[in-house]
């Protein structure tokens, strides 16, 4: 040992001490000073009750995961700093490199922050979330390995899908040892190669839930190869590592019915497709070979097809035949009837008809003439009785004779009227007489 | 890992059922299809039928090596 210590040694010999004897420290108390001048780095005294210390954030580690969120005065933190001396004052201060949220004032302060920062930086985005296998062989579930989340967890793959393999990542689920474990044993799980990962925790107050609100859990998730379900406290919880994750899930037991398909319902489906794929060659088969029969059918010999021609052939002759003999025929029936009614008026007959009615009418007259003529017979018969009664011929009969002139034929009434030598006739009763007068007295 | 043989194979299988349902493929064509949903049933059948599982703990041994090891599933009940 020296006997006499410049003020600087002094200093600097403090400051390996203090290095040396706590290294690393984690140290809780209250904001109190705040300031932060224009070199960026952050002034502030740590309190509690009855005693404060002075503490720095070099701008270098005044940022990202070190920082997660904005200091202010009276917030309750924890800090991990070494301890050093401050040689042109003589001082001890904390050099902070890490400062972690404790009061629920800080905690839901760092997490708006740390939400709206990681959000603006896409970790959030829709688009970038990995989808879920469908039916994963092997599920890392990275949880506390005893308690009901790991049990529920268990029972219901295990109902779901009793063949699927299962990966316990054994992590604390709480406290400031909790967020690398679980950043390890995801990275550790991508390492070995599982499908799907399950970060699971069960309820807790908003403080139990911080490793999942943490920068370095998000950012683990968000880098994770195989996808994350988060399950993360009850299911109005919600962290940040909810929000990185592929899928968030109410509840272990949710996240576990997410990752794994229902077993007997996928059974069904097969079977249910295989039945359907077995009826669709069936009828595919029935309708090829109804097709083929068809063909069969319809496949035949040239000379089946000439047979068939000639059949037609036949056919349209005879219906040809047919028809014009139909036609003939009609003409033959048309002749027939003007032949008829030719005949009809077959003059011959008219004339027929004609004689006929000459006949009948010349029969009517000689009726009705005849039987005038009776009439006047009967009349003149009566008439020559009654002439016969006063002819002259009838006188004669009784002896008188008639004289007559000749050549004349006048009747002589007067002898005067003679001469001599006058011929004269005498008719008598019978014969006639003709005499030249002799004498006229 | 062929980690969604079982979705592709199933999806691969309702596919060809439905193409098959639809009628309209030649006979060679439903033939391979035929042959291939076969194949799938076979495949997603098998996948269903598997061995049980396997739940295992995964381990950072002393040499820092990931180990899996059994995980003891009976106790984890009597924890609670």
């Amino acid at each position: 040992m020296k006997d006499v210590w410049t003020v600087s040694e002094l200093n600097e010999d403090l400051k390996n001490l203090l290095y040396d004897h706590y290294g690393f420290l984690w140290v809780e108390g209250e904001v109190s000073d705040l300031r932060q001048p224009s070199s960026g780095h952050l002034y502030f005294y740590l309190k509690d009750e009855k005693s404060r210390i002075r503490a720095v954030i070099f701008r270098s580690a005044n940022a990202g995961a070190n920082l997660p969120f904005e200091l202010e005065d009276g917030m309750h933190i924890t800090c991990r700093a070494r301890l050093s001396v401050y040689s042109p004052r003589g001082e001890y201060q904390l050099i902070v490199d890490r400062v972690e949220p404790v009061g629920l004032g800080a905690l839901k302060k760092a997490f708006e922050q740390l939400k709206a920062r990681l959000e603006k930086e896409g970790l959030f985005d829709v688009a970038k979330k990995r989808r879920l296998p469908f039916l994963p062989s092997r599920i890392g579930v990275v949880t506390s390995p005893s308690g009901a989340v790991i049990r529920d967890i268990l029972t219901i793959t295990a109902r779901r899908f009793p063949t699927v393999d299962i990966v316990v990542a054994p992590v604390r689920v709480q406290g400031m040892e909790a967020p690398p474990e679980i950043v390890a044993a995801i990275e550790h799980l991508n390492i070995i190669g599982v499908d799907v990962i399950i970060i699971a925790r069960g309820g807790g107050s908003f403080e139990d839930l911080y490793p999942f609100n943490t920068e370095e859990v998000a950012r683990a998730v968000f880098a994770s190869r195989v996808p994350i379900v988060s399950a993360i406290g009850h299911e109005t919880d919600f962290t940040i590592t909810d929000f990185v994750a592929d899928l968030r899930a109410p509840t272990p037991s949710a996240a576990a019915e997410l990752v794994v398909p229902a077993r007997d319902d996928l059974i069904i489906r097969v079977k249910t497709l295989s039945g359907r794929l077995q009826n669709a060659w069936q009828r595919e088969m029935d309708r090829r070979q109804l097709q083929i029969l068809d063909l069969e059918r319809r496949l035949r010999h040239p000379k089946e097809l000439l047979e068939e021609l000639k059949a037609r052939l036949e056919e349209g002759e005879r219906r040809l035949y047919h028809h014009t003999t139909n036609h003939v025929k009609r003409f033959q029936i048309e002749v027939f009837h003007l032949s008829q009614r030719l005949f009809a008026a077959n003059p011959a007959r008219k004339i027929e008809n004609l004689k006929l009615t000459v006949s009948s009418k010349r029969d009517l007259l000689y009726q009705s003439t005849g039987h005038r003529l009776n009439q006047w017979k009967q009349a003149l018969t009566l008439y020559r009785q009654t002439l016969d009664a006063l002819s002259p011929l009838a006188i004669l009969e009784r002896g008188y004779s008639m004289t007559v002139k000749l050549p004349e034929g006048w009747v002589v009434r007067d002898s005067g009227s003679i001469r001599r030598d006058d011929e004269v006739g005498i008719r008598l009763h019978r014969g006639y007489i003709t005499a030249q007068v002799k004498e006229v007295t | 890992m062929a980690k969604d043989k079982f979705e592709d194979a199933i999806k691969r299988l309702e596919e060809i059922v439905e193409t098959m349902e639809r009628g309209d493929l030649t006979l060679e064509e439903s033939l391979k299809a035929f042959e291939e949903g076969v194949k799938l049933v076979r495949i997603c059948t098998k996948k269903l039928e598997e061995a049980e599982r396997k739940v295992e703990m995964l381990i950072k041994n002393e040499e820092g090596a990931l180990t899996l090891t059994p995980f003891p599933e009976e106790k984890v009940g009597r924890d609670e």
